[in-house]
């Protein structure tokens, strides 16, 4: 009934090109993923840092920003993207682009998030020691509270990039030739779904719970220290 | 750029329907998932916390196996994977009344099942020890104990979790676009690609979607508020 040889007869294409982006189609699931991960934290420090803000300029709009994308759906905000971005620039834009601008720009609210409870976490009188030792509230910021807010946010940041990792097999639906698409692409020739949706189930599961393991690791570290 | 509006598109006409049934078919997805996904992450939950070592583990498993992997690809496990494993009277049933609907189903609520475990899991875990001991000291029976202090504590620690990933689910429920379920993200799209009109079409569904959620998380931090146990649960902001 199993019969797993279409997974190693295939190894190939699903691992080089749909995992790593490096076949014919271009894509692949880690070009997508880490820089997604890098330019939304990123971007999610600035938002964190604005809903912070004392001006209410800076921080409802912040506000608006995080609400608002943490009310719709990632798929809404691909297609928004997928649609807006070329009428916008006046060309067809690559599924590449796309993906990765409407993960940033979905993602950012999230880690936002992350960020700014990492920086509540820290105890206010760090602040007013700093103030009394006579640091500026920028220096205050980059020499005292990012550092320990960063130390605190690791678990749930850790988290969130399992679940942008995940994501990235969304990018799939317009096109992107990732490990997801890939399978696809195998399974309309061999119509073998089973074993060649459990094998890319398992490819993913061996990243996000790696990942998942050396952040509990990491807590313990901090949790003993 | 110039763009005319046509709005008439989303009420009117041969689309004019449609996000209304892809609503209803959102909230029935959603909805029966959600029931699965409870029921499947406070047994699971309630295991892993338990002193049995092979149930513990086997809820372990389950949980770790379910979250790490992409709902998409569980989506197209159990549409395309599994049937053809079925008996052909099963099959064939279940081709004629929505497949795609029940795998979406099970996909949202196996796979939500096992983030609600999590939920389950660190809400009991996070009550104090000393409320077990404080509750025996006063001489109440192991029965009391939980149906009194430890459930009544955890039910007030877990809201605001399972609130969020209960929104996590209606939201992710538009993956089963994927294996054409006609919830409101597909009819968002068949309108677009029925009538051109894209923005109308997708500024209609975010909407509606953004005032199911923002509208539910309102109500449950209303609940939140209204029975939070003051000095236990520290609330930024509340």
């Amino acid at each position: 009934m199993f019969d797993f040889g279409v997974v190693l007869n295939n190894l190939e294409f699903l691992l080089v090109q749909g995992l790593l982006g490096l076949g014919a189609f271009g894509g692949g699931t880690l070009a997508l993923a880490v820089p997604a991960i890098v330019l939304g934290f990123l971007l999610g420090i600035f938002v964190g840092l604005a809903r912070l803000a004392r001006s209410p300029l800076v921080r409802l709009p912040a506000a608006a920003y995080v609400e608002f994308f943490r009310g719709v759906p990632l798929v809404m905000v691909i297609f928004w993207i997928w649609f807006i971005m070329p009428q916008l620039l006046g060309m067809a834009i690559p599924e590449y682009e796309v993906a990765l601008t409407a993960f940033v720009i979905f993602e950012a609210a999230y880690f936002g998030e992350i960020v700014r409870a990492g920086i509540q976490s820290v105890p206010r009188g760090q602040v007013e020691a700093a103030a009394s030792v006579g640091l500026t509230g920028a220096q205050t910021m980059r020499w005292v509270v990012l550092p320990q807010a960063l130390r605190n946010m690791v678990p749930s940041l850790v988290t969130q990039m399992i679940v942008l990792f995940k994501d990235t097999s969304l990018a799939s639906i317009i096109g992107y030739v990732d490990l997801t698409k890939a399978a696809q692409i195998v399974n309309n020739r061999e119509i073998r779904p089973l074993e060649l949706y459990l094998f890319i189930a398992v490819v993913y599961w061996i990243f996000a719970y790696s990942l998942s393991r050396l952040a509990r690791r990491y807590e313990h570290r901090i949790q003993a220290a | 750029m110039r763009y005319e509006f046509h709005w008439s598109v989303l009420w009117s006409g041969q689309t004019g329907g449609w996000l209304l049934q892809g609503l209803l078919v959102t909230l029935a997805i959603s909805g029966l998932a959600w029931v699965l996904a409870v029921a499947l992450g406070v047994v699971s939950g309630a295991l892993r916390t338990g002193p049995w070592r092979p149930l513990r583990a086997g809820a372990a498993a389950y949980v770790e196996f379910f979250r790490n992997v992409p709902l998409l690809v569980w989506m197209f496990f159990w549409y395309f994977g599994v049937p053809p494993l079925l008996p052909a009277v099963i099959r064939d049933w279940l081709f004629d009344h929505g497949a795609e609907f029940w795998a979406g189903m099970l996909a949202l609520g196996v796979y939500h099942g096992a983030r609600m475990s999590e939920v389950i899991r660190s809400g009991i875990q996070s009550i104090p020890r000393t409320q077990f001991e404080a509750a025996y000291a006063m001489g109440l029976t192991p029965g009391q104990v939980y149906r009194l202090v430890i459930v009544p504590i955890a039910l007030r620690l877990i809201v605001p979790p399972a609130t969020n990933e209960s929104l996590n689910l209606l939201k992710n429920s538009s993956v089963a676009l994927t294996i054409s379920v006609a919830e409101l993200t597909f009819q968002t799209r068949q309108i677009e690609t029925y009538t051109a009109r894209a923005i109308e079409a997708l500024t209609a569904g975010t909407v509606i979607y953004l005032a199911l959620c923002l509208g539910i998380a309102w109500i449950m931090g209303r609940v939140e508020r209204r029975f939070a146990i003051p000095g236990l649960i520290a609330r930024g902001g509340a």
